[in-house]
């Protein structure tokens, strides 16, 4: 396997910009995030499988995921 | 197929710089937690880039509601206007630059209530608007008010015994009132949303496209709903079919859905178009 293949990928949270509305949470089909305070957290990084979900739902432009 | 599903199938418009079209020093958006407006506004953005658009040339224009606040995030030019009266003034806009691409963002109370009649005359002009109506079916901004488009029986802060009035489908108004582009889409769908607005946007006449989304702050909390996302599952997974799969199902699988998709289209003369040609052209003898 390739070293592409093992990179982890690369969620970024705007917690100024999250409201904790766990839209994210919910839909994530791998369970990678969770509600921590307020705003989401990663709780799970290797099970995500970049398949953007989270960022196209999420109503506050708070999260993305890069690579 | 889930949505995960048809992103990995479609080029993939995620990882999205939204800030290009964004105001960004006046976000966070006044939305509530969870509310589908923030999700729908991401749709718009992405059909916009695909576009391929300039942002001087779009013009947005709104009314007055939660839904109508979109204008106030977004560099483009903008115009927040009076409740109902969205289709007024992008009317004037359009007339006045009849090469900019005008935009109107309106809620279902905004468009379908107080701005009916403006609704309808937009439709039979056919217009070249590209009409987004944020169905959430309540009067989200002053408190939970029912609307137009609430469902028999549901509560609203005006019907708390469950509403009496019968809804309307956005939809088939537009049609029959002259509307030369009908969609649906919704806040869950939000990739086939984007492409919804994408074809909304490059169709030439009043282009409506009706956006399920949710109000889990008034509509939600008083339906027993216990969140957004539940409000999302119900409402706009299971309660929408799209048009490609409803002519496979049984007539029965189809009660009490709402269709998605693209559901009527035509060429029509443009109101514009119709006048620089038949009114302005006569009048000046060219
Ligand atoms: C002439 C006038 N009448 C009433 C109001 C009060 N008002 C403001 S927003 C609104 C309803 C908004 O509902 P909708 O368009 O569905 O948008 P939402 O807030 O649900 O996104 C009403 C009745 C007003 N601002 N102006
Ligand atoms: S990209 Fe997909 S798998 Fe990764 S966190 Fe977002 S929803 Fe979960
Ligand atoms: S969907 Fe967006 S606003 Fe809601 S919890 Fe996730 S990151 Fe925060
Ligand atoms: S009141 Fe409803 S429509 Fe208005 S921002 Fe809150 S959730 Fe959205």
């Amino acid at each position: 396997m390739g070293e592409a293949a093992l990179k982890l990928p690369n969620i970024r949270i705007n917690e100024k910009l999250c409201k904790g509305c766990s839209i994210c949470v919910d839909f994530c089909p791998t369970n990678v995030l969770e509600i921590k305070g307020t705003v989401v957290a990663v709780k799970d990084l290797a099970a995500c499988t970049r398949c953007q979900l989270c960022d196209l739902r999420c109503p506050d432009f708070a999260i993305s995921v890069i690579d | 197929m889930s949505e995960g599903t048809v992103a990995k199938k479609q080029k993939l418009s995620v990882p999205f710089d939204y800030d290009k079209y964004l105001r960004p020093k006046k976000l966070p958006h006044i939305w509530c937690p969870g509310c589908g407006h923030g999700i729908v506004l991401k749709a718009l953005l992405r059909a916009i880039e695909a576009s391929g658009l300039n942002k001087d040339d779009i013009c947005m224009v709104s009314g007055i509601g939660c839904s109508s606040r979109t204008p106030g995030y977004v560099d483009f030019n903008t115009m927040h206007s009076l409740h109902g009266r969205a289709f007024a003034f992008a009317t004037g806009i359009k007339f006045a630059k009849p090469n900019m691409k005008v935009i109107v963002i309106t809620g279902d109370g905004d468009a379908l209530a107080i701005g009916g009649n403006h609704f309808i005359h937009t439709c039979r002009r056919n217009i070249d608007l590209t009409v987004l109506v944020y169905t959430n079916a309540i009067y989200g901004m002053t408190g939970g008010q029912y609307s137009p488009t609430t469902p028999l029986g549901d509560i609203a802060t005006t019907s708390r015994y469950g509403n009496i009035e019968p809804p309307f489908d956005a939809c088939k108004m537009a049609e029959a009132a002259g509307a030369s582009f009908v969609a649906r889409g919704t806040a869950y769908h939000t990739l086939e949303l984007e492409k919804t607005i994408l074809e909304a946007i490059k169709h030439k006449g009043t282009s409506v496209v009706d956006i399920i989304d949710a109000c889990p702050t008034y509509y939600g909390r008083m339906n027993k709903y216990k969140s957004a996302t539940h409000m999302m599952e119900v409402i706009e997974k299971d309660g929408t079919v799209s048009v490609k799969q409803a002519d496979k199902l049984p007539p029965e699988k189809l009660e009490g859905k709402l269709l998605r998709g693209v559901l009527y289209k035509t060429d029509r003369p443009e109101y514009c178009e119709q006048y620089a040609t038949q009114v302005m052209g006569k009048a000046t003898g060219k």
